[in-house]
C-alpha cells in the first residue's frame, strides 16, 4: 500500500478544487476566448448593419483595396465589402439561430421523449432518426433547393435543420436511456409524479449540458452548410450571408485578381465563429464528462513523494 | 446472427425510405420541373404546346395515373436499373453517367477518408496519452481548421499551390475523356495526380474531428482502473498505450467513421465543384444547373446507396471488433 500512498494534504486539496461548485462551466481561458470571439461576432451581426451604408450601393471604385472610407475595400462593382460583411454576418447568424432552435426541438422530441416512454414509441422514433441519419444531408438539401426556385433564408434554415437533427437525437436518446434508469427517477415515478413532470423536472436538467453542446454543433454545421449551399449558388436568393458573399467573390474572380479583402474576411469570420463555438463546446464537454476535467494520468505522474516522506509513511504504517 | 439480421432489416427500411423520399420529393415540392424547364426554354424563344408535351414525356410526368400506381412503376423501373435518360449529358443514360463518375469519387473520397481517419486517430492517441503536451494543445487549432469552410480552404490552397507555385493542377481530372475508369495504372495514376490536392483539403478539414474524438476517448480510457493496474505491473508504456488504451478508445471512432461517411460524401460535392473534379458531386451540380431531374434522382439514389452500404459494412465489422454489440442486441 505504501507505494501508492499519496500526501493526504495534496489529495484533499485536489479533491476540494475539482469539486464542481456550480452548474456553469469554470471560466477557463478556452471558454473565455470562445465567449469573447463569439460574443463580438454576434454583436457585430446585431449592431453592424445600423452603422454601415447600403451594402448594395454601387459606385465607381471597383476592386479597391482597404483604404480610407472603405474599411475592407470594395467589390468588383464598387460595393462596400465591410457593409456587406455586416449584413452577411447578420444573415448567417440568423440561419444559425433558426437551425439551432429547430434542432433543439426536433432532437429533444425524437431523442428524449422516445427514450423516456420506451416501447414501440421509442422503437419507431429511434428507427426514424436512424433512417434520417443515414440519408445523406447535403445532397438532399441540394435537390430540395433545386426544386424551389425562390428561396428565403427561412426556407434554407428549415431545410438544413430537417436534414441535420438526427445525429443529436441519437446522442440524446443514448443519454436519456441511462438517466431514465437511475434510482431517483424510479423513486419519482413511485411517488406518483406525472410523466411530463418527471421528464421536465427530473430528467431534462441532467440533459442541459448535452443539449447545449448539441445545439452549438448544430449552429456550426448550419452556418457551414448554408455557406456551402450558397457557394454552389443554391442558397437564399437576394439576402446577404457569408456564403453568398463568397459566391459572388468567387464568381468575380476575387482570388485571381488578388482581391483578398473580398474573399478572405467572410471565410475567416466563419472559421473564427466556428472555432469560438468549438472552444465553448470544449468547456461544456468537461461538464458532461468529468473524466476530461480532473485527475488525469498526467496529474497522477506529478504526485511525487520524497524519500523522507516515504520513510515517514513507512514508519507510520509499521 | 440475430444482430446481423436486425442490421440488414434496418438498412432495408432505410433504403426503402430513401427510395420513397426520392419519389415523393419532386411531386410534393412547389416547383414543377416541367414548368422550370419550359421557362428556361422560353427565354430562348417561344415554346409550342408540342414542346411541353415532349418535355412531359421525357420527365415522365405525362401520366394521369394515381400516385400509388406511379410509385409502383418507379420501383419496378429501379429494379431493372432503368433510371431514365440524362438531359444534361444527352443522350447518355443516367446509369452510364453514374458508372463514369462514381469511380472518381470513390477514389478521391476513399483515399482522403482513410488517410484522415488514420492520421486523426494516431495523433489523437498521442495527444490523449500525453495530455497537456504540445500536441494536445494543438487540438483547438485543428478544430478551428475543421470549422473553416471546405471550399474556402480549398480555394485558398488551390490559389497558393496551384496558381502561385504550380505544384498541382488547377482543375482536376482534365483528361477524363482519355482515361477510362478501370483498374489500369492509367486510371489510378490519374486519380492520384488530380486527387492529391482535393484529398489534402478534405484531410486538413476533417482530421481535427477524429483527433478530438480519439483524444477524449483516450483520456477517459486512461483513467480506468485497468490502465493503472497495467502501469503497476510495469508494462512498457508503448504497450499500455497501444494494446491497452488505444484499442478500447478507438471503438467510438470506428462507429463514427460510418456516420461520417455521409458527411464526407456531402463535402465532396463542394470539393468537386471547386476542383472541377469529374465525380458524382460535379455531375449532381451539373444536373441541378440543367434541371436534369432524372439524373438528380439517380445520383441521389447512388449516393444514398453508397452511404447505406458503407454504414452496413462498418456495422458488421463493428460487431466483430466489439463483441458487446452482439451480446446487447
Amino acid at each position: 500500500m505504501t507505494a501508492t500512498t499519496q500526501d493526504p494534504g495534496v489529495a484533499a486539496a485536489s479533491a476540494r478544487s475539482s469539486r464542481p461548485k456550480r452548474a456553469l462551466p469554470p471560466l477557463t481561458p478556452k471558454l473565455l476566448i470562445g465567449l469573447v470571439i463569439a460574443g463580438s461576432i454576434i454583436l457585430f451581426g446585431i449592431l453592424g448593419p445600423f452603422f454601415v451604408g447600403d451594402p448594395r450601393a454601387v459606385n465607381n471604385v471597383g476592386l479597391a483595396g482597404p483604404a480610407e472610407g472603405y474599411l475592407l475595400g470594395t467589390t468588383q462593382t464598387g460595393q462596400d465589402v465591410f457593409a456587406q460583411l455586416a449584413y452577411a454576418t447578420r444573415g448567417s447568424l440568423t440561419v444559425g439561430l433558426i437551425v439551432g432552435v429547430l434542432t433543439l426541438f426536433l432532437s429533444a422530441f425524437f431523442g428524449i421523449v422516445g427514450a423516456y416512454f420506451g416501447g414501440w414509441l421509442d422503437e419507431s422514433f429511434s428507427l426514424f432518426s436512424n433512417v434520417m441519419l443515414v440519408i445523406p444531408g447535403l445532397p438532399l438539401v441540394i435537390i430540395i433547393s433545386s426544386y424551389v426556385p425562390e428561396k428565403s433564408l427561412l426556407l434554407v434554415a428549415v431545410v438544413l435543420s430537417i436534414t441535420g437533427w438526427a445525429g443529436s437525437a441519437r446522442v440524446l436518446r443514448g443519454f436519456t436511456l441511462s438517466v431514465r434508469n437511475r434510482d431517483y427517477v424510479a423513486a419519482a415515478r413511485v411517488s406518483g409524479e406525472r410523466p411530463l413532470r418527471i421528464l421536465g423536472v427530473e430528467i431534462l436538467p441532467n440533459l442541459v449540458p448535452l443539449l447545449a453542446s448539441q445545439v452549438v454543433f448544430a449552429v456550426i454545421f448550419a452556418i457551414l452548410g448554408e455557406a456551402g449551399l450558397s457557394f454552389l449558388g443554391l442558397g437564399a436568393a437576394d439576402s446577404f450571408t457569408w456564403g453568398t458573399m463568397l459566391y459572388f467573390a468567387q464568381n468575380g474572380l476575387a482570388l485571381r485578381l488578388g482581391a483578398w479583402w473580398w474573399f478572405v474576411p467572410p471565410g475567416l469570420l466563419i472559421a473564427l465563429f466556428g472555432a469560438a463555438l468549438a472552444l465553448i463546446n470544449f468547456s461544456i464537454d468537461e461538464i458532461i464528462n468529468p473524466r476530461l476535467r480532473s485527475q488525469t494520468r498526467a496529474s497522477r505522474k506529478t504526485w511525487k513523494i520524497s524519500k523522507s516522506e516515504l520513510h515517514a509513511a513507512k514508519e507510520s504504517v509499521l | 446472427m440475430k444482430y446481423i439480421l436486425q442490421k440488414l432489416g434496418f438498412y432495408l427500411v432505410a433504403f426503402w425510405a430513401a427510395l420513397t423520399v426520392n419519389f415523393f420529393l419532386p411531386r410534393l415540392l412547389p416547383g414543377n420541373p416541367v414548368d422550370i424547364m419550359l421557362s428556361r426554354l422560353a427565354q430562348r424563344g417561344p415554346v409550342s404546346p408540342e414542346a411541353r408535351e415532349a418535355v412531359e414525356l421525357m420527365l415522365g410526368t405525362n401520366t394521369d395515373a394515381p400516385l400509388v400506381v406511379q410509385y409502383w412503376q418507379y420501383l419496378g423501373k429501379l429494379f431493372s436499373f432503368d433510371l431514365g435518360t440524362s438531359v444534361a449529358y444527352f443522350p447518355a443514360s443516367v446509369t452510364d453517367i453514374i458508372g463514369q463518375t462514381l469511380p472518381w469519387t470513390i477514389g478521391l473520397i476513399g483515399i482522403a477518408t482513410v488517410i484522415s481517419f488514420v492520421i486523426g486517430v494516431t495523433l489523437g492517441t498521442l495527444a490523449g496519452w500525453k495530455r497537456g503536451s504540445w500536441l494536445d494543445n494543438l487540438i483547438p487549432v485543428t478544430t478551428m481548421l475543421q470549422s473553416v469552410p471546405y471550399f474556402w480552404l480549398a480555394l485558398i490552397l488551390l490559389f497558393v499551390l496551384g496558381g502561385m507555385w504550380q505544384i498541382f493542377p488547377i482543375n482536376g481530372g482534365d483528361n477524363v475523356y482519355e482515361t477510362n475508369p478501370g483498374w489500369g495504372w492509367d486510371f489510378i495514376g490519374s486519380v492520384i495526380y488530380y486527387g492529391t490536392l482535393p484529398a489534402l483539403t478534405i484531410v486538413i478539414s476533417s482530421v481535427g474531428g477524429w483527433m478530438l474524438g480519439m483524444r477524449n476517448m483516450m483520456v477517459s480510457t486512461l483513467s480506468d482502473d485497468y490502465i493503472l493496474t497495467a502501469e503497476a505491473k510495469g508494462l512498457r508504456p508503448m504497450r499500455i498505450m497501444t494494446t491497452y488504451a488505444a484499442r478500447n478508445a478507438v471503438l467510438p471512432s470506428v462507429a463514427g467513421f460510418a456516420i461520417s461517411l455521409g458527411f464526407v460524401v456531402a463535402g465532396s460535392i463542394v470539393t468537386e465543384a471547386v476542383f472541377s473534379y469529374p465525380g458524382i458531386g460535379s455531375a449532381l451540380l451539373n444536373a441541378v444547373g440543367n434541371n436534369d431531374y432524372s439524373l438528380m434522382q439517380g445520383l441521389f439514389l447512388v449516393i444514398t446507396l453508397s452511404v447505406l452500404g458503407a454504414n452496413l459494412l462498418v456495422d458488421l465489422l463493428y460487431s466483430f471488433i466489439d463483441p458487446r454489440t452482439r451480446a446487447r442486441s
